[in-house]
């Protein structure tokens, strides 16, 4: 079994309102050395196959068919191999 | 000419009773609801996907949506040329299930904008809107994720095909920055698909087809297609 971490992220070349905002709060906020904050997501899920290459394939095409949007989002996958109790 | 139109209802559908009560009581169409769970279209010759919050807006506005068993039956009926026209949370949808190019991203300013702004079409053989009285018309909108986006590829390919349908522009019909709510690529207010069957925009026109409610630009949409509809 494996633990899948995944982040979404949004693509580099499309603004990010709300690390912008989140950015601008950091002004409000006196701090003077934060910048490019972008805020992406971040989802976390089992997946049960011994095998790390299927592990990979099924996370990848569940993030292409229904986490991400392949025209505004990239994402990036971690495994983490979970011995079964 | 009687058309009969289905409105999509999925859970968190919110101008399905708008989209209905136009087609049904005001423009006199055979209509009739398609429920979510359901696959058969009956036979309808234009779908509707209206606005609301599919699934709570869950994950991505129209992401789940696009998984519904009713969905199936609609891509099948788009590719078979059948007309399906996306209203706000049903354009979302439209463009997470590849019927349309692009995506809708969040609005610019961050807020949810409610309001009425002037759209001006940019198309004039589409079905939507080759009969419109006036090029320019008052429809409101009303959404969070309403920012057209695409890549400058896909961006191209819309404007060489003549897929936009309408731009956000001034009442006068001039397209600047300043007339674009939510920061859309273009002002891009409205799209079609290449074959010319699928279309999508972020306005409301059912909500602005009925006089009690003070406006009736959108009801010119409706008229287009029913006009120009070949049975």
């Amino acid at each position: 079994m494996y633990k899948a971490n995944v982040i979404i992220k949004r693509k580099k070349s499309i603004l990010d309102p709300q690390g912008k905002a989140a950015e601008h709060g950091a002004v409000l906020l006196g701090f003077k050395n934060i910048t490019n904050v972008r805020i992406d997501k971040q989802v976390e899920f089992l997946v049960h196959v011994a095998d790390e290459a299927m592990a990979t394939q099924e996370v990848s095409e569940f993030c292409t068919k229904l986490l991400s949007n392949p025209t505004m989002e990239d994402f990036e996958i971690t495994l983490e191999k979970i011995d079964e109790a | 000419m009687k058309l009969k139109f289905g409105v999509v209802v999925f859970p968190g559908s919110n101008c399905d009773h708008d989209a209905y009560h136009v087609l049904k009581h005001i423009l006199d169409q055979e209509t009739v609801y398609l429920w979510h769970k359901d696959t058969d279209i009956q036979n309808s010759d234009v779908i509707i996907l209206p606005g609301g919050f599919s699934y709570g807006d869950y994950i991505r506005t129209g992401a789940v949506a696009k998984l519904s068993p009713i969905m199936n039956s609609v891509i099948e009926f788009a590719n078979k040329g059948g007309i399906v026209f996306g209203i706000c949370n049903g354009f979302q949808i439209l463009t997470e299930s590849g019927l349309l190019p692009g995506a809708l991203i969040k609005n610019k300013n961050l807020q949810f904008i409610c309001k009425d702004v002037y759209i001006t079409s940019v198309n004039e053989g589409s079905l939507l809107t080759k009969s419109l009285e006036k090029k320019t018309l008052l429809t409101p909108v009303a959404h969070g994720e309403g920012n057209y986006f695409t890549d400058d590829e896909t961006l191209k390919s819309l404007e060489k095909n003549n897929q936009i349908l309408f731009k956000y522009s001034s009442g006068t019909g001039e397209f600047s920055e300043a007339y674009n709510p939510n920061g859309s690529l273009m002002n891009i207010a409205g799209i079609m698909n290449k074959e010319g069957n699928v279309f999508g925009m972020m306005p409301h026109p059912e909500r602005s087809s009925d006089l009690q409610l003070g406006k009736t630009d959108g009801l010119q949409i409706f008229n287009s297609l029913i006009q120009n509809f070949i049975k």
